[in-house]
C-alpha cells in the first residue's frame, strides 16, 4: 500500500451560512469498496459533488493518486477515471441505451468534430472499437434486451441499471454510486449488491457509495464512514460503525429515546 | 443638465413601459417556470381592446380602461387554461415555442379583424399632447404629461401589487406556489386555478402597459415588438425577481434615451440589447437574481 | 415490418440501414435530378428555396433539436453569409473560395454568440441570441460602406468556371448539391461522438460533464456548425434574391426559421428538411387559395402569419415530433397493419423537472 486511491483532505463547503460538510477527511484505499451513511442532509450527496468536482469546497481539497482534483472542471475530473451515477438518475433521456452507453466511451475518443464531420476511416473504427466495448458492459449487467430502447420508455429499475452501466462503460479506476438500491425492489437490490461486488473483484474498480440501505452496505462494504450534520461521526468496518453509540443516536435521534 | 434631466425623465417613462411588461413576464415565470414570448401582444392586444372601447364603443377613458382590464384578464386566463395547461409538464422548450407561435399568430389575427387592420390608430386620451413646465414656463423642465401619467400609473400599479402580495389570500397563495410549487399544493392551495390567475394577473397588467403606451406609439399590430425590449429590463433585474423588474426595466429606458440622444443613430435601437450582453457576461443572475443550479 | 437480424456492428453505423431505405433514397435522388425535366420553371424556383431553407433549418436543427441551445437570433447568421458572399463577389473573389469563406466569417460569429451560452444557458442564451440578433442586424445597417446599409446590395451573376448558375435549373443543382452535402455532414456527426456528445447535453447537462464532455467545448462548436451552415444558405440566398437588404434578416426571420424547425420535427433531420418544404408549400396553397376565398378574407395581409401560428400551436399541442412524427406514425400503421393501435408513441407523462435550487 503505498498512496491512497483517493484522499479527501479537511474538506468543507458551505452553502451561505448552512455548513454542508465540516472539515471531512478520509482516504479510499484502491480496490475496496466504501460507503457514505448518514441520516438526510449529512452531506453525503454534497461529498460527491465535491469529487467530481461539481461543487468548489469552500476549504481543503480532494486527491487522486496524490493529485488535486478538486479545482479541475468536472470533464477533466471524469478524464482521469472517476465515473459516478446519480441520485434522481440522470440519463439521456431522448436517446437510446447503446447511445448512452457510447456517451460513457467518450473520454476515450481521440478523433475531432472535422473527422466525425466525414466520417472518416479513423472515426469508423474507432466506433466499432467503442461498440466492441461497451458490448462487454451490456454483457455484464445483462442489458442485452433494451441495447436499442430508449431511456425515456424504460422502468426505473432498469434505468438504474443503464447508469451504472454508463459509467461501467468509461472504464473508470473509481466508480461513484449515488444510492444504487433507491427506489429498487428487494431482487433488484440483491442483483445491484451481486454487480458491486464483481465490479469490486472481477473488473478491479473501487467503488464509493452512498447508500440508506444497512443490509446492502453490510453486505458488500470494506468500510463504512458515518456522517451527520457535514461532519465525521466515525470509520470503520460496517459492524463497528452500526454499534457505534453517535450513529444510533443521529439515526434514531437520541439514545433515550430507543 | 437639464438636457440629462429630461432624457432621464422621458427614458423612465418608457423604461416603466418596459418595467410593466417585465413584470408580467417574471409574475408568470416566477409561477409556472415558463417564459411568455408573447407578452409584448398581449399589450397590444390590450392597446387594440382599449381603442375599440374608446372609439368603437364611445366609452371615456376611466370606463375603457377598466373594461381594458377586465377583458384582459380574461385574454390571459384562457390562454393559461386552452394552451398552457395542457403542456403543463413538457420541456420549457415546448412552451417557449408555443407562446412564441401564439404571438405570431396573435400579430396576424389582429391585422384581420376589421376596423383593426394593419393601420396605426391613435388612442384619443384625455392628455394627449400636453406639457407640464416645471421650475418656470419656457426655462425649467418639460414634461410631456403622457409621460407623467406613464410614470405615476406604473407606481400606482405597483404599490397596488405591493398590497395586493403583501395582505390578500390570493396574493399570499401566489407567492407560496411561487416559492414552491408541491408544497403550496400540499397546503391545499389550487395551484392550477392560481396559476391561471396569475396569467390573468399578468395580462391585465400588459393591458395597463398598452393603454399607457398607445398615446405615445400609437396602436398598431406590430407594437408587441417594444415586448422584446423587457426582456433585458428582466435580465439585468434578474429574472424571477418583482423588484429587479421594475429597476430593470428603468435601467433600460433611461440608457436607451441617453443613447439615442448622446450616441449615433441606431445605437438606440439595440442599446438595450447591449446592455443584456454586458449584463450576462458580467453577472448573468442580474442585479437581484437568486442563483440557479440545477440540483443533482 | 421489416425485422433486421443484425449480425455485424457496421450495421448499426451504415448510413443506410437496410435495402429498402438505400432503394427509397435512390429513387429520391433520381427525382431529384430529374426535376428540371418534369417541373415548371416557376416550382423549380420554389424548390431552391427549400433547398436553402433546408440549409439553414439543418444547422439550427444541430443546435436546438440535437444540442438543446435554443437560438433566437438565427437569422444574423444568415445574413452574415449573404453579406459576405455578396461583398467577396463584388471584388471579384470566385465563387468556390467565396462560399466557405462566408460559412467561415458566419462560424465564426457563431463561436462569438456561443461564447456567452458557455456561461449562461436555457431562457438567459435564448435572450442573448436574440439580443445578437438585433444587434447583428443593426450593424449591416451601420456599415453602410461595405453593405450599403438600408439601401440594400445588389448582385452580380454567378458563374462558375464558365458556366452560368444564374439559370434556373443549374442553380437548382448547385444548391441541391450543396445541401445533400451538408446533410451527409450532419448524419455523419450524429452518428459519431460528436453528435452523442451533443445530444448527451442536451438531455443532461450535469451528467454530460460527469461523462468528459467539455460543455463549453462541445457548445461553441455546435454553435460554429450551426451558424456556418446558415451562412452557407446565407450566400446561396443572396444568390437567389439577387438583392438583399437588412430588413430580410430581422427577428422574425429568426422566429420563422424557429418555428419550420419545429414544424417539421425538432430531433431528426429529416425534420429539417420537412420543415421549410411543408412551409413552401402551404405558402402556395395559401397563394392560390386567395382566389377562391371572398374578397375580405383573401385580400388580407394577416391571413398567412395567422395559418402558420395555427399551425404551430397545433403541432406543439398535439405532435410535438412534428411532421416527421406524423409520418413516422403513418409508416408504422402501414408497415404493420392491421395491428397499429392508438397510444403506440404515447409519451411518457414527465413531471416538471424543476431547475430551481431550492
Amino acid at each position: 500500500m503505498t498512496t491512497p486511491l483517493l484522499e479527501a483532505v479537511n474538506l468543507s463547503v458551505h452553502f451561505g451560512g448552512l455548513k454542508a460538510v465540516n472539515d471531512v477527511s478520509f482516504d479510499v484505499w484502491p480496490n475496496e469498496v466504501f460507503s457514505l451513511i448518514g441520516p438526510n442532509g449529512a452531506g453525503k450527496t454534497t461529498i460527491f459533488n465535491l469529487i467530481s468536482a461539481l461543487y468548489r469546497p469552500t476549504a481543503g481539497e480532494v486527491r487522486f493518486e496524490g493529485e488535486v482534483i478538486s479545482r479541475m472542471p468536472p470533464h477533466v475530473v471524469a478524464r482521469h477515471g472517476i465515473a459516478r451515477t446519480f441520485q434522481n438518475i440522470e440519463l439521456f433521456e431522448h436517446a437510446t441505451v447503446l447511445q448512452n452507453l457510447l456517451v460513457g466511451r467518450h473520454c476515450h475518443r481521440h478523433t475531432g468534430w472535422w473527422q466525425d464531420l466525414l466520417f472518416t476511416g479513423s472515426v469508423r473504427r474507432a466506433e466499432l472499437e467503442f461498440r466492441r466495448q461497451v458490448e462487454e458492459v451490456i454483457e455484464f449487467l445483462d442489458l442485452q434486451h433494451y441495447r436499442d430502447s430508449m431511456v425515456a420508455g424504460l422502468p426505473y429499475g432498469v434505468r438504474k441499471v443503464v447508469e451504472l452501466a454508463r459509467a461501467l462503460a468509461m472504464r473508470p479506476r473509481l466508480l461513484l454510486l449515488d444510492e444504487p438500491s433507491s427506489g429498487l425492489n428487494t431482487e433488484e437490490t440483491e442483483d445491484m449488491g451481486f454487480w458491486i461486488e464483481d465490479i469490486k473483484e472481477d473488473l478491479g474498480i473501487t467503488v464509493v457509495m452512498v447508500e440508506h440501505d444497512m443490509s446492502l452496505v453490510s453486505r458488500v462494504s470494506d468500510r463504512v464512514l458515518a456522517l451527520n450534520l457535514g461532519e465525521v461521526l466515525t470509520l470503520g468496518t460496517p459492524e463497528e460503525v452500526q454499534a457505534h453509540p453517535g450513529v444510533i443516536e443521529a439515526y434514531l435521534g437520541g439514545t433515550a429515546d430507543v | 443638465m437639464l438636457q440629462l434631466l429630461q432624457l432621464i425623465v422621458s427614458g423612465a417613462a418608457i423604461g416603466c413601459i418596459y418595467a410593466l411588461i417585465a413584470l408580467g413576464f417574471v409574475l408568470i415565470y416566477k409561477a409556472t417556470e415558463t417564459v411568455n414570448f408573447a407578452q409584448g401582444d398581449l399589450m397590444m392586444i390590450g392597446g387594440f381592446i382599449g381603442l375599440s372601447a374608446m372609439t368603437v364603443i364611445g366609452l371615456p377613458f376611466a370606463l375603457a380602461f377598466i373594461a381594458t382590464i377586465a377583458a384582459m384578464a380574461l385574454v390571459g386566463m384562457g390562454t393559461e387554461r386552452l394552451v398552457l395547461r395542457p403542456l403543463l409538464g413538457q420541456p420549457a422548450f415546448t412552451v417557449v415555442m408555443i407562446t412564441i407561435g401564439l404571438g405570431y399568430l396573435a400579430r396576424g389575427v389582429v391585422t384581420m379583424i376589421p376596423y383593426w387592420g394593419t393601420e396605426t390608430h391613435t388612442l384619443p386620451v384625455p392628455w394627449k399632447d400636453e406639457v407640464i413646465w416645471i421650475g418656470g414656463e419656457g426655462s425649467g423642465l418639460v414634461v410631456s404629461v403622457e409621460h407623467l401619467v406613464i410614470i405615476l400609473a406604473t407606481v400606482a400599479l405597483v404599490a397596488l401589487l405591493y398590497v395586493f402580495f403583501r395582505y390578500t389570500r390570493l396574493g399570499i397563495a401566489m407567492q407560496a406556489t411561487s416559492q414552491n410549487q408541491l408544497a403550496a399544493f400540499y397546503m391545499g392551495i389550487p395551484v392550477r386555478r392560481v396559476n391561471m390567475l396569475v396569467w390573468g394577473l399578468s395580462a391585465a397588467i400588459c393591458g395597463v402597459a398598452g393603454l399607457l403606451l398607445a398615446p405615445i406609439t400609437f396602436v398598431h399590430a406590430n407594437m408587441g415588438f417594444v415586448g422584446l425590449k423587457a426582456f433585458p429590463a428582466a435580465v439585468v433585474g434578474g429574472f424571477g425577481s418583482i423588484p429587479g423588474a421594475l429597476v430593470g426595466g428603468l435601467v433600460i429606458g433611461i440608457v436607451e434615451s441617453l443613447a439615442g440622444f448622446y450616441l449615433p443613430e441606431g445605437f438606440k435601437d439595440i442599446a438595450a440589447y447591449v446592455v443584456v450582453l454586458v449584463m450576462l457576461v458580467v453577472k448573468p443572475n442580474g442585479l437581484f437574481g437568486e442563483n440557479l443550479t440545477k440540483k443533482v | 415490418m421489416h425485422f433486421l437480424f443484425k449480425t455485424r456492428y457496421e450495421q448499426d453505423i451504415a448510413l443506410f440501414k437496410h435495402g429498402g431505405q438505400r432503394f427509397w433514397y435512390a429513387a429520391l435522388a433520381v427525382a431529384l435530378l430529374a426535376a428540371p425535366w418534369l417541373l415548371s420553371e416557376y416550382t423549380l424556383s420554389q424548390i431552391t428555396f427549400i433547398g436553402i431553407y433546408a440549409i439553414v433549418c439543418l444547422g439550427l436543427m444541430l443546435l436546438a433539436g440535437f444540442t438543446g441551445q435554443v437560438s433566437l437570433g438565427h437569422a444574423g447568421f444568415l445574413a452574415m453569409g449573404a453579406y459576405t458572399e455578396a461583398y467577396l463577389q463584388a471584388n471579384g473573389w470566385p465563387f468556390v473560395i467565396s462560399l466557405p469563406l462566408a460559412a467561415l466569417v458566419a462560424g465564426i460569429t457563431g463561436v462569438m454568440i456561443g461564447l456567452p451560452a458557455l456561461r449562461v444557458k436555457g431562457l438567459y442564451l435564448s435572450i442573448a441570441t436574440l439580443a445578437f440578433g438585433f444587434i447583428l442586424e443593426q450593424a449591416v445597417v451601420s456599415t453602410e460602406a461595405i453593405t450599403g446599409g438600408n439601401a440594400g446590395m445588389q448582385l452580380g451573376k454567378l458563374v462558375i468556371a464558365g458556366i452560368d448558375f444564374d439559370d434556373g435549373s443549374n442553380f437548382y443543382y448547385l444548391v441541391t448539391f450543396i445541401a445533400v452535402l451538408c446533410v451527409l455532414g450532419v448524419v455523419n456527426l450524429l452518428r459519431s461522438p460528436t453528435g452523442r456528445a451533443f445530444v448527451a447535453i442536451r438531455d443532461s447537462e450535469v451528467s454530460a460533464q460527469s461523462m468528459g464532455i467539455n460543455l463549453a467545448h462541445y457548445k461553441t462548436v455546435a454553435f460554429a456548425l450551426s451558424a456556418a451552415l446558415a451562412g452557407i444558405a446565407g450566400a446561396l440566398y443572396a444568390h437567389k434574391i439577387r438583392f438583399i437588404t437588412p430588413d430580410q434578416f430581422g427577428f422574425l426571420q429568426s422566429i420563422e426559421l424557429l418555428m419550420m424547425v419545429v414544424i417539421g420535427g425538432l430531433g431528426s433531420i429529416q425534420g429539417a428538411i420537412f420543415g421549410p418544404a411543408f412551409w413552401f408549400v402551404v405558402q402556395q396553397l395559401i397563394v392560390t387559395g386567395k382566389d377562391w376565398l371572398p374578397e375580405a378574407l383573401g385580400q388580407q395581409t394577416g391571413l398567412q402569419p395567422t395559418i402558420f401560428g395555427i399551425i404551430l400551436v397545433a403541432i406543439v399541442l398535439f405532435e410535438p415530433l412534428g411532421l416527421y412524427g406524423r409520418w413516422l406514425k403513418f409508416r408504422t400503421f402501414l408497415e404493420i397493419f392491421p395491428f397499429y393501435r392508438k397510444g403506440m408513441f404515447r409519451r411518457q407523462k414527465s413531471y416538471m423537472k424543476s431547475e430551481r435550487m431550492k
